[in-house]
């Protein structure tokens, strides 16, 4: 059986912003990734976990303030190689994203349809009639109308803003599609129709995506593998049942924990304390001050990820254990 | 339910709020039809002591305006809101002043909440301040720090003098439902409580607000959160367009629902576990605006079951029969 | 119903514990452009003040030749009335410094209020004031100013009230826009949600955060009003008997300064009003710049971002 592979990689990924007076946020810290075709991945973390800013990195998408370490490769490619230089031939053409309030983010006074063609043009993809040709397709695809191309934004709901955002990021028929966030300010069942046409779209055009998200349930649902990232790390990566099932870092395990479920009977329980600063380096585990079950080695020795199942991987003291344990 | 009436915190029957379109002077001139937003279209609840109640909803069905009218910030067109016994919908706000101290809210916005120009005790402070509660500087600090405690925002000496910008969401939920519990409350309407707040951290305001509950406090809670519903609240009542469309024990309407809506939104909640997934039953497109409400029975546009007599037909709230609970009541012909 | 456990009581997250600078420190003291602004202005207000001990001469007395060029004597020159012109200059500061003060507190009083209520109150109210703005808006300033002179008469006190109710509207518009915006936050809904009166939400919630505007307002009012106070003396429609800068422009103006080529009666006054003028505008700016929220975020600025070299073995074991 071969194994494909991965379309898309980020090797020791690391960003760090300037606060000025010499300080700095080190906001991603060896971030790893793989991301195969066809396959719909959730990178899933609170607030301040440096998911926004590690799928910005994948595009080059960063401020001044930033620098950037690392490899991001795209089809055996390291985009990232020479900076800026190297990652704007394959922004949008291979590779897109809906960032997140893409929805409200729309041009007012232009339409639609013009906002669609726009990157096209800019990116050289199309132009006049063929462009708004495919501007039309684009929006029948996403489950807008052909004949909507002529509105303005405000003329459309929330959730046909989202959709017109995602057929923006597909203009130039790119390989993966990044979504930030895509349905956090939706209701429900816009969001079920959005969840639905991102999966349909990655069976029907063979995409890959990274959908963000704070969401576990979501990501349970529309995605087959997740990473989870606290403090500007990955944590803990697998498919999304295994996750569920069987959580090999705390961090998993307790945020599965604290997200009620429709049906479930099990108690609620939430995380005490809060994140580390990324300002300075954390000395050991950055969970340790939180975890159920932080020991001896966590408080000074930070854990590298290591293989714990079939493309299942977790960074805690605890699997070390136990796999010294088992080859004793 | 026993023959005694059990004594009920909040009882709302058939409040009708709705907010008119601004026609501007042209249309005024003109005398273009005045349109109305029918934010709630005719709701009936209650809330017991002890009892948390959970009004679910997408956006635009009326849940935060029925809140909004309960604590009379809006007042509503028709209707009745009784308040431990009292009529509240047509009291002047003066009269409406002293029952204030015992209905308090909470707000979703953990950042917008709190003024920033305000230490931690001056938020919590001001309430008694506003009811000339407190006979002096040490006696009001002193119920300050109880309101602190009762929030868990211990030792309440490490919080008391900072600024909210130096909290964190949860801190700063927490200091706002410490203003709301320095009155000794009765009722507690919760918009969206937990929404702008990291997933880790919700569960201790629930829990936080559970254990008020339990101590006795009733609990309006406004949510789009099913799950959040389920997990937390006795009663759910579903709201569509303005109206309560299904209403009863939150683990019946959850595990067992009876509306057409309610099922098609059971569906499409994501579940934590991926092998466990519903199949979606989707809704085309989305709800309408609640300026032109249509006729008949709300929901029949986007029913996946509607008959032809939905068209014309408006349900009434009434109990299911395939309900286990007789308290369990639908808007719907067909249950 | 299920019952629900935490694990641990809530933890302060270990931020420094620092208070809000205060709004001074941030804004006037803390900015350089404002602090030079700010002396300057203090100096002219201070020499004013201290005119009859400065000046050297009579600013009423002939003491030597009509349009005397500035010499030892006298450092400033002489007028076309052999009038000492560092006297007159100082005399003058005092009536264009206090004609700017006080109209600007005319039109800062008129205006905060006007914009405080109609924001406040919204609805019809706000439509009529807001109606009476525009009116107010729409005159125009000299025809006015003359109209005015002729009816009232020109003195020190007249001008005053003109000017302020000239200018009051801008100051409307912004206080009723951010009165507005304040009225609609959170914390001020929760707090008339408690039961708090209008008084107490207006006086403990929304003026704080008006206040601050207001402030940089008036210091740029002050700027206009001592301009307008300028152009009113030059046009001869101020009060004969002060002596102040546009006066004493329009008197070299009359006098033929140019003519006789004398500078200096004309530039001492004319630098004066645009120094003080400019120091006014950088402390309001200033003030202006640190209320603004300023959104730190970093602009998707493609192109700009830095690689770095990976540092072998970030996190050693």
């Amino acid at each position: 059986m071969t194994i494909a592979e991965p379309i898309l990689s980020a090797r020791d990924l690391h960003v760090w912003f300037d606060l000025g007076e010499g300080r700095e946020l080190h906001a991603v810290r060896g971030f790893d990734i793989d991301l195969y075709p066809g396959e719909r991945m959730g990178l899933v973390g609170e607030s301040g976990c440096g998911k926004t800013t590690a799928i910005l990195a994948l595009m080059g998408l960063l401020p001044a303030s930033a620098s950037v370490a690392g490899q991001v490769v795209l089809e055996g490619e390291d985009i990232l190689a020479r900076g800026e230089d190297s990652m704007s031939p394959h922004r949008w053409h291979e590779i897109a994203m809906v960032f997140q309030g893409a929805m409200n983010a729309f041009n007012p006074v232009k339409r639609v349809g013009a906002q669609i063609v726009e990157p096209m043009e800019l990116h050289g993809t199309a132009s006049g009639r063929e462009a708004r040709q495919r501007a039309g397709d684009l929006l029948e695809m996403v489950g807008i109308g052909r004949d909507r191309a002529n509105r303005y934004p405000h003329e459309f709901s929330g959730g046909m803003r989202q959709r017109a955002a995602i057929a923006m990021a597909l203009a130039c028929s790119p390989k993966v599609l990044l979504a930030d966030e895509p349905t956090t300010a939706l209701d429900v069942m816009v969001q079920a129709q959005i969840l639905e046409l991102l999966v349909s779209l990655t069976k029907d055009l063979g995409l890959a995506m990274i959908l963000v998200t704070h969401d576990l349930p979501v990501v349970a649902q529309a995605c087959t593998r997740a990473s989870v990232m606290y403090a500007g790390e990955v944590v803990e990566r697998g498919s999304t049942a295994t996750l569920y099932h069987e959580p090999r870092h705390p961090y998993t395990r307790m945020l599965f924990a604290a997200t009620p479920d429709l049906w479930g009977d099990e108690d609620v329980i939430s995380i005490a304390g809060t994140p580390p600063r990324l300002d300075h380096e954390p000395v050991g585990c950055p969970f340790a001050p939180r975890c159920d079950s932080a020991f001896e080695p966590c408080a000074t020795r930070a854990p590298k990820p290591i293989r714990v199942g079939d493309r299942h991987d977790a960074a805690c003291h605890l699997n070390e254990r136990e796999i010294a344990g088992a080859t004793t | 339910m026993s023959a005694q009436e059990q004594d009920t915190l909040l009882d709302v029957e058939g409040l009708v709020t709705r907010y008119p379109i601004g026609r501007g002077m042209v249309g005024t001139v003109t005398r273009r039809e005045q349109l109305w937003v029918h934010a709630v279209s005719g709701v009936s609840f209650s809330v017991a002591p002890g009892e948390m109640v959970a009004l679910v909803g997408e956006s635009g069905c009326g849940k935060t305006s029925t809140a909004q009218s309960v604590i009379r910030m809006v007042d509503a067109d028709s209707g009745s809101i009784r308040f431990r016994g009292r009529e509240i919908a047509r009291l002047s706000h003066r009269d409406l002043r002293p029952l204030r101290r015992e209905m308090q809210i909470i707000y979703q916005d953990p950042y917008e909440s709190l003024d920033p120009r305000f230490r931690v005790r001056d938020t919590i402070e001001e309430p008694l301040k506003i009811h000339g509660i407190g006979a002096g500087k040490q006696d009001r600090e002193d119920k300050v720090l109880e309101a602190m405690t009762r929030a868990g925002l211990t030792p309440p000496e490490l919080f008391i003098d900072r600024y909210p910008h130096e909290l964190s969401g949860g801190q700063r939920q927490r200091v706002a439902i410490a203003a709301a519990l320095v009155l000794d409350p009765k009722l507690l309407i919760a918009d969206e409580p937990v929404s702008m707040l990291d997933v880790s951290v919700r569960a201790g305001i629930l829990s936080l607000l559970d254990d008020l509950r339990q101590a006795g406090m009733g609990i309006l809670m406004i949510t789009h959160d099913l799950s959040t519903a389920a997990h937390f609240a006795n009663r759910i009542a579903v709201m569509y367009l303005g109206r309560i469309v299904e209403e009863g024990p939150a683990r019946d309407v959850v595990r067992n629902p009876q509306h057409p809506y309610t099922k098609a939104l059971i569906s499409v909640v994501p579940k934590r576990d991926p092998n466990e997934q519903t199949p979606p039953q989707i809704l085309t497109g989305e709800t309408p605006n609640p300026v032109h409400v249509p006729s008949g029975c709300r929901f029949h546009p986007r029913c996946p079951v509607a008959e032809e007599r939905c068209k014309s037909i408006d349900p009434e709230l009434r109990p299911a029969k395939a309900a286990a609970a007789r308290d369990h009541r639908a808007a719907c012909v067909l249950t | 119903m299920n019952a629900t456990t935490t694990i641990d009581p809530v933890q302060l997250a270990d931020a420094p514990v620092s208070s809000r600078k205060g709004f001074i420190r941030s804004t006037i003291l803390g900015e350089r452009k404002a602090l030079i602004g700010l002396l300057i202005v203090l100096f002219f207000i201070i020499v004013s003040l201290l005119a009859p001990q400065l000046a050297p001469y009579s600013p009423h007395q002939k003491v030597g030749p009509v349009y005397a060029p500035p010499s030892s004597k006298y450092p400033l020159g002489l007028d076309d009335g052999g009038v000492d012109m560092l006297s007159l200059m100082l005399y003058g500061g005092r009536i264009s410094l206090l004609v700017g003060f006080a109209a600007a507190a005319v039109a800062i009083i008129i205006g905060g209020g006007v914009g405080l209520i109609a924001g406040y109150a919204g609805g019809k109210t706000d439509g009529v004031l807001m109606r009476i703005t525009d009116y107010f808006l729409v005159i125009p300033d000299v025809p006015l100013m003359i109209v005015a002179a002729a009816i009232f008469g020109q003195s020190t006190l007249n001008i005053i009230v003109i000017i302020g109710l000239i200018y009051w509207t801008s100051t409307a518009r912004l206080i009723r826009a951010q009165v507005k915006s304040v009225r609609e936050r959170v914390y001020v809904k929760r707090a008339r949600a408690l039961g708090a009166t209008n008084t107490r939400l207006i006086g403990h919630h929304v003026l704080p955060q008006v206040a601050p505007l207001l402030v940089a307002n008036t210091v740029l009012m002050i700027a206009t009003a001592i301009f307008a106070e300028t152009y009113v003396a030059f046009l001869g429609l101020g009060d004969p008997a002060a002596i102040s800068w546009g006066g004493l422009i329009e008197n070299a103006q009359n006098g033929g300064a140019v003519f006789h080529d004398a500078w200096w009666a004309v530039v001492p006054p004319g630098l004066a009003v645009t120094v003080v003028i400019l120091a006014c505008t950088m402390m309001g700016q200033s003030i202006e710049d640190s209320l603004n929220p300023r959104l730190r975020v970093g602009h998707l600025s493609v192109r700009r971002f830095r690689m770095r070299a990976l540092r072998g073995g970030i996190t050693d074991p």
